[in-house]
């Protein structure tokens, strides 16, 4: 890697860090944009039709809830269950457009267009930068490359379904959870951060087997004011 | 048709709800408590999501070869590894084990 010479140390610090947050953003795109192919794959086996699941990540573009609405009308779901599941694990994104409107200060006309990239990759990789500007180019890079590449390879994995035969012999089942792992290690900052996720972890998996799918995650939401509260009320005990 | 019909309504609902999060009044977030929680809820749900997608089976709770390909995730996440490459590592060893274990 050159620099410039004429550069200020400042200047260059600035550009690095500016070059270090798309490559950061160019990175969870890429990924996980790639895992789209994951996406089509089960999307075909679950019965729907290639215009059907090309519809769902142009228009949808959050992969759990199309994941979850597939999978929920490939066993032969009632429509309405697997919508609702779909949009419940969608609420989530309404968490992170809160944060991100705090973090990004986005002008009102703005809104309507980057609401669509409010995903948990773009809220992840704008949460972990350190300023504003740097917040919002990690959110458009991640979001313009991992919506290009999530569509391309929905496609493509939709259209070489039936080659491909069962994703889960390629381990493709497993690439979803790595993501949201790895999402989640970047977000792990404190105590309380790790508290909240492991007690996500245990009623999440209590939750499992009793509640409809979609509902668990929900109810593991509850772990974020639950810790807080027993933070508080620790504070405020002498 | 009923099929057209879900991806619809889940594509407007889902699309509601992101701009609804990104729309909500700035002043709403003033208060400590609500920036806190904002904060922590994604964090909880990207848990539960990783630990239902790696031990769950429809319902039911299951240690399979996925859970080999996210234990080697998490290492490669010590290891502070790329994002690519985590992903990568999961997918091969969760592919290797379940071709090993038939």
């Amino acid at each position: 890697m050159t620099t410039e010479p004429l550069q200020t140390p400042i200047d260059r610090a600035q550009g690095r860090s500016r070059a270090a947050v798309v490559r950061d953003a160019l990175g969870v795109g890429v990924a996980v944009g790639l895992s789209g192919f994951a996406f089509g794959v089960t999307s075909a086996g679950a019965g729907l039709s290639l215009a059907q699941t090309c519809a769902l990540s142009l228009l949808v573009f959050t992969g759990a809830s199309q994941f979850a609405l597939v999978g929920a009308l490939g066993v032969g779901g009632s429509p309405a269950a697997a919508v609702a599941g779909a949009l419940f694990l969608g609420v989530r994104n309404a968490f992170y457009g809160l944060r991100l409107a705090q973090l990004m200060r986005l002008p009102r006309a703005m809104r309507p267009l980057a609401a669509q990239w409010v995903i948990d990759e773009t809220s992840a990789v704008a949460m972990a930068q350190p300023d504003r500007s740097s917040a919002r180019l990690g959110f458009a890079v991640t979001g313009a490359s991992l919506y290009l590449l999530w569509n391309l390879t929905t496609f493509l994995g939709a259209l070489g379904a039936e080659a491909l035969g069962d994703p889960s012999a390629w381990g493709l089942d497993a690439a979803g959870p790595a993501v949201f792992l790895a999402l989640l290690a970047s977000m792990l900052r404190g105590r309380q951060e790790t508290l909240v996720a492991v007690l996500a972890v245990a009623l999440a998996l209590v939750c499992l087997p009793l509640l409809p799918a979609g509902v668990p995650v929900l109810v593991s939401a509850l772990a974020a004011p639950i810790v807080l509260m027993l933070h508080r009320r620790r504070e405020a005990s002498p | 048709m009923t099929i057209w019909i879900a991806v619809a309504v889940t594509a407007l609902g889902c699309y509601a709800v992101k701009l609804l999060g990104l729309s909500v009044p700035a002043g709403l977030l003033d208060r400590p408590l609500v920036r806190r929680i904002a904060a922590l809820v994604p964090v909880a749900m990207l848990a539960a999501l990783t630990a239902i997608q790696t031990f769950g089976s429809g319902q039911a709770l299951v240690v399979d070869a996925r859970a080999a390909g996210l234990a080697a995730a998490a290492a490669a996440l010590l290891l502070r590894a790329p994002f690519l490459v985590v992903v990568a590592v999961a997918v091969a060893v969760t592919a290797a084990v379940r071709a090993l274990t038939g």
